[in-house]
C-alpha cells in the first residue's frame, strides 16, 4: 500500500503527491497530515502537485479540504508546481480552488508561507519556544 | 460518349487555335478584362493560350459531360491557377467567371461560321459548348472562393499568432496587451501562452490590458475572469489594467464582478506591481545629461 510522505522543513511540512489519489488514501493523508501540524507544532502546509498530469474535482476537493484543516489549526497551505495544462483544466472545470493559495514552486511556496506567518505574527504576537 | 454525341468541337479548337485566342483576347479586352488594372495584357494572353491548349487536350479526350475526368485535368489545373492569382490580386468573382464565359462569344461565332447553314446541328454544338464552359466557369469561381477561404484561414491564423504577446516588463512582472475581441479560440492561445511564460520566467505577477479590447461583455468578462484564475493557480497575481470609462460604465451595468485588481492604465498597474515586489522607482531630480 502506497503511502505518502510527509517531510519537515523548519515549521512546514511538505508532501509531494506523485500517485493517483484515490478515497482511502485521500482520507490517510488528511488523517497524517493534521496529526503531524499538531505534533510539529507547523505553521505551514505546501503540497506539491508537479507530478500529477491529471486534476479532478475530487483532488480539487481533497486540495481544499486539507487547506480548510490546516487553517482551523493554524496553519497555511499553499499548492505549489501546478502544470499550465492542469491550471487551464481546472479553470474550465469551474474548479479555482479559491480557498487555496497557491505558487509556481517550492521555493516560492515556502516565501508565500514565511511571509503569512510573519504578518499573523505582528498582529497575533504567537510566542515562538 | 463521343460517339453518341458527334460534334466537331474538338477539330474546331485543334485547327482553329490562333484564331480563336486572338477573337477571345478581343473579346475580353471588350468587356473590360484589363479595365482594373490589376492584371497585365501579357499575363491575360498567357493565361488564355494556357486554357486554350489545355481545353483541346480536355475536348480529345471526348469527355464532355463530367469535367472531374482525368482527361481534364490539365484544364483545371490551369483554371486553380488562374483563380488563385484572381484572388490574390483582389479580383471579384465576376471578373474571374467572365473569364471563362468570355469564351463564348468568339466559340459560339467560330461554330457558326462551320455549320451555320444546319440550325439543328449549330443548336446541338452550342448546346454541348455551353453546358462545357457553364461547367468550367462554376469550376473556376468555386476555385476562387477556395482561394479566398485559403487566404482567409492564413490571416486568421496570422491575427492569432499576432496579437496574443507577452512581455516580461521586469523581473517577475509579465505583461499581456491584448488586443482584439476575446472569444473562445484566443482565451485558450492567450491562457497557454501566459501560463507557460509564468513557468519559465517565475513571474509572480501578470498584468493583463484590455486597452485593445474593444468591448466587454460578459462573454469576454467570463474569459477574462478564466485567464486570472488559472494564473492564480500557477501562483501569478494578475492586475487588469487599461480599462476605458465607457468599459467600466458597461462592466458596472451589466453587473459583472472580476473579482480582481484593476487599474485604470498600465502605468499604475506597472507601479503596484513594483510596490508589491518591494520595489520602488525613484524620482532623482532634474534628469541629467548622461555622458
Amino acid at each position: 500500500m502506497a503511502e505518502i510522505p510527509v517531510l519537515k522543513i523548519g515549521d512546514c511540512l511538505l508532501v509531494s503527491i506523485q500517485v493517483d489519489m484515490h478515497d482511502r488514501l485521500a482520507m490517510e493523508l488528511q488523517d497524517d497530515l493534521t496529526n503531524r501540524i499538531v505534533s510539529e507544532r507547523a505553521r505551514g502546509v505546501m503540497i506539491d502537485i508537479s507530478a500529477l498530469e491529471i486534476v479532478d474535482s475530487f483532488i480539487g476537493r481533497m486540495l481544499n479540504n486539507i487547506a480548510a484543516m490546516s487553517r482551523v489549526l493554524d496553519a497555511v497551505t499553499v499548492v505549489v508546481g501546478m502544470r499550465p495544462a492542469v491550471a487551464i483544466t481546472l479553470v474550465e472545470l469551474g474548479l479555482s480552488l479559491t480557498g487555496v493559495q497557491t505558487a509556481l514552486n517550492v521555493d516560492k511556496g515556502l516565501a508565500l508561507i514565511r511571509k503569512a506567518i510573519g504578518g499573523q505574527e505582528g498582529a497575533l504576537g504567537r510566542q515562538e519556544g | 460518349m463521343a460517339e453518341q454525341h458527334p460534334t466537331i468541337i474538338p477539330q474546331l479548337l485543334a485547327e482553329n487555335e490562333q484564331t480563336l485566342l486572338h477573337d477571345w483576347m478581343e473579346s475580353q479586352k471588350k468587356s473590360g478584362a484589363l479595365r482594373g488594372g490589376q492584371i497585365g495584357e501579357a499575363e491575360l494572353t498567357e493565361a488564355s493560350r494556357r486554357l486554350i491548349a489545355a481545353l483541346r487536350g480536355g475536348v480529345a479526350s471526348g469527355q464532355f459531360v463530367d469535367i472531374t475526368a482525368p482527361g481534364w485535368d490539365q484544364s483545371r489545373t490551369v483554371l486553380e491557377d488562374v483563380s488563385r492569382s484572381h484572388a490574390t490580386l483582389g479580383l471579384t468573382p465576376s471578373e474571374t467567371a467572365t473569364f471563362v464565359f468570355s469564351l463564348k462569344e468568339p466559340l459560339f461565332s467560330l461554330l457558326r461560321e462551320k455549320v451555320g447553314k444546319d440550325p439543328d446541328r449549330l443548336a446541338h454544338e452550342i448546346w454541348i459548348a455551353t453546358s462545357l464552359l457553364d461547367k468550367l466557369g462554376l469550376y473556376t469561381v468555386e476555385a476562387f472562393q477556395k482561394s479566398r477561404e485559403d487566404i482567409i484561414r492564413r490571416q486568421q491564423q496570422e491575427l492569432l499568432e499576432l496579437s496574443t504577446p507577452v512581455v516580461r516588463l521586469w523581473e517577475g512582472v509579465l505583461a499581456l496587451p491584448l488586443i482584439g475581441t476575446l472569444d473562445s479560440a484566443r482565451t485558450q492561445i492567450v491562457m497557454e501562452s501566459l501560463l507557460e511564460e509564468i513557468v519559465t520566467s517565475g513571474a509572480e505577477i501578470a498584468i493583463i490590458d484590455i486597452t485593445g479590447v474593444p468591448t466587454v461583455d460578459t462573454l469576454v468578462a467570463q474569459h477574462l475572469i478564466k485567464t486570472v484564475a488559472a494564473a492564480r493557480l500557477m501562483g501569478a497575481d494578475c492586475i487588469i489594467s487599461g480599462i476605458r470609462p465607457q468599459i467600466a460604465q458597461t462592466i458596472v451595468h451589466l453587473g459583472l464582478e472580476l473579482g480582481v485588481v484593476s487599474k485604470a492604465t498600465m502605468a499604475d498597474a506597472f507601479a503596484l506591481a513594483l510596490r508589491q515586489l518591494g520595489k520602488a522607482v525613484v524620482d532623482r531630480g532634474p534628469a541629467r545629461q548622461e555622458v
